[in-house]
């Protein structure tokens, strides 16, 4: 298949393409989706930006 | 040298600059120069991610060998799509990203000590980066001054001393921003190369499938040497638990395919981005990138065969006197217009300089956040940003010292030593890392002592394979032949003839160092989890979301 010998580097060969395809898909379908379990993550992110200011000023 | 080079180089530069400079006038805090501030594009964080992953030595060493073992590298290409991208990002990406939040984490080992909650952890695993990253920031180093003094005739310390210099200004100054910015252009640029590599390199053999018929016509022409191996031909595995077979599938796909999960310097990126939609929109961009990468350097490098018998007669490896990483340097100079020298050498100029700017990067976070302000406790102004460039500007000056030292001093055997330098800091990560970190992000069931069981048990088992018994590193690092009198003490001395160790299909001198300490430290790991204190409730419902 595609002049390759062995059908082992073949499959290497379309899955490259595949795999990569597959990230392509994938991205697209979920370009607009954050993770499914959803938290307050301002408010963490609050929390962590309140924290280095205080060890900074420390 | 044409003017047209200089214009580019010296173009190209002046962004790079540019890059830098705006990095650092964005960074005012700690999170800012060891996270981008949380609020990298996905985009700079794909590209960013990617092209630190792929070095000139991914392209031009790794393409190289693709010329010896053939298209059959074409796995590890899958590999790194599907877990070094998409797994890495999905899986690993989303909860390390969130779990780093939580714990206000701003460096990998800083995340896995306060998962953890342990100093040692922290301190132990930023040892471990500070002491071995200078060895595969060194292997990158001296590849890429090499090429780049050969390619703008200028003197190597020259090349090692002008290059270093521009990757220190932006790193100890821009922190991540600069780096991540840098390497998003930089990225973009070894795209564009590596698509008219692929492009020139089809058209020119006539087409995909002619071209791959015209290698595997070429099976018979496989070195003797190689043949007894295992070789079959540049479009077929090597012999199943031959010697090459063994080389191919342990050290090159697994080896560098799980490898890079449990990379500290590309750990760290899920962290700069703002949610999990950043992390899904990096996949597609990130998968395309390494398909262009290390897809194009394979299919290439194997390909450079046909070349060469058609031009000179001779296989790829014969062609270039049996210096694997001669292969995709010779066959650019002789296949390739001129033009695409100028370009190919951006390509692998920003290969290497997105590769060392974070492995500098992630050595100065080590030393300045977690051992000198976390580990030992000496908190300072700035959340540990000035020991942080101090440690950035040691780790360069170490590295550039093993660049500069280990040829002029030990001349083959120093070259040797730094070229296992990738494989060695890739295998260790693996096996001190993965389990820790797996651990961390999905159980609840590992405890702080079978965390620290793990680090010591994998970082260990991996450092003694690969002193003892993995016969590249072993004959490159000396010590084994030094207290043992053979340069492996799975190969054995028989009337003057080395005879390999083996168990079934086990070639031990030939296995990868990651084989044998991952699944080591993953027994560790679970075993000391089962007898010792589990970690307090409340702090595995805070490290991962109140999820039960």
């Amino acid at each position: 298949m595609l002049g390759i010998a062995d059908p082992w580097v073949a499959l290497a060969y379309l899955l490259c393409i595949v795999s990569a395809l597959l990230c392509l898909v994938w991205g697209i379908i979920k370009w607009n989706q954050d993770d499914p379990e959803t938290e307050p993550e301002e408010e963490i992110r609050q929390w962590a930006e309140e924290e280095d200011r205080v060890g900074e000023e420390l | 040298m044409s003017i047209w080079m200089i214009i580019v180089v010296v173009a190209y530069l002046c962004i790079i600059g540019y890059l830098g400079f705006r990095g650092y006038k964005t960074t005012k805090s700690a999170t800012d120069y060891m996270l981008g501030g949380r609020q990298v594009h996905p985009y700079v964080m794909a590209m960013s991610y990617g092209a630190t992953f792929i070095s000139t030595s991914a392209i031009v060493g790794f393409g190289g060998a693709a010329g010896v073992f053939g298209m059959g590298l074409l796995w590890l290409t899958v590999m790194n799509i599907l877990i070094g991208i998409f797994i890495a990002f999905w899986v690993f990406g989303g909860r390390t990203r969130k779990m780093g939040l939580r714990l206000d984490a701003h460096t990998f080992p800083e995340l896995l000590g306060r998962r953890f909650q342990s100093k040692f952890i922290q301190g132990a695993a930023a040892v471990i980066i500070f002491m071995f990253i200078p060895l595969y920031a060194s292997a990158v180093l001296t590849g890429a001054v090499k090429y780049i003094s050969s390619q703008l005739s200028m003197d190597y310390n020259t090349a090692l001393f002008i290059f270093s210099v521009i990757i220190a200004l932006y790193v100890i100054m821009g922190g991540i921003k600069g780096v991540m910015y840098t390497d998003a252009l930089q990225g973009t640029i070894m795209l564009f190369g590596m698509l008219a590599l692929l492009i020139l390199t089809y058209t020119k053999l006539g087409g995909v499938t002619a071209a791959h018929q015209s290698l595997t016509d070429m099976a018979h022409l496989v070195p003797a040497k190689l043949q007894a191996g295992g070789h079959q031909g540049w479009t077929s595995m090597p012999k199943f638990g031959a010697p090459l077979w063994w080389v191919l599938v342990s050290t090159i796909i697994m080896g560098v395919g799980i490898g890079v999960l449990a990379q500290p310097q590309l750990a760290v990126r899920y962290m700069t981005v703002k949610s999990g939609k950043e992390l899904n929109r990096a996949i597609p961009i990130g998968g395309v990138f390494i398909m262009m990468m290390t897809g194009v350097a394979f299919i290439v490098g194997a390909l450079a065969n046909v070349h060469f018998q058609q031009t000179v007669g001779k296989v790829a490896i014969v062609a270039a006197k049996g210096d694997v990483e001669a292969i995709i340097p010779m066959y650019l100079q002789s296949a390739m217009p001129e033009w695409f020298s100028i370009l190919f050498m951006l390509t692998l100029i920003s290969a290497a300089m997105s590769t060392l700017s974070s492995q500098f990067h992630v050595m100065g976070t080590s030393l300045g956040r977690d051992l000198v302000e976390e580990s030992m406790g000496r908190k300072q102004k700035g959340g540990g940003v000035l020991a942080t460039r101090a440690g950035v500007l040691l780790g360069i000056l170490i590295s550039v010292y093993l660049s500069y030292i280990m040829e002029l001093k030990f001349g083959k055997t120093g070259t040797a030593i730094v070229a296992r330098g990738t494989a060695i800091f890739f295998g260790l990560c693996a096996c001190a890392f993965l389990p820790m970190y797996v651990g961390a992000l999905w159980s609840r069931g590992i405890t702080k002592a079978a965390a620290i069981a793990g680090l010591l048990s994998g970082s260990l088992s991996s450092l003694f394979w690969i002193m003892f018994v993995q016969e590249k590193a072993s004959t490159a690092l000396l010590v084994c032949s030094k207290l043992f009198g053979t340069r492996s003490l799975a190969i054995q001395l028989v009337d003057g003839k080395e005879v390999f160790a083996k168990t079934g299909p086990m070639v031990w001198a030939f296995v990868d160092p990651l084989i044998i300490g991952l699944p080591i430290a993953i027994v560790a790991t679970v075993l000391v989890s089962l007898f010792t204190k589990k970690t307090a409730a409340a702090h595995l419902d805070f490290c991962m979301g109140k999820k039960k």
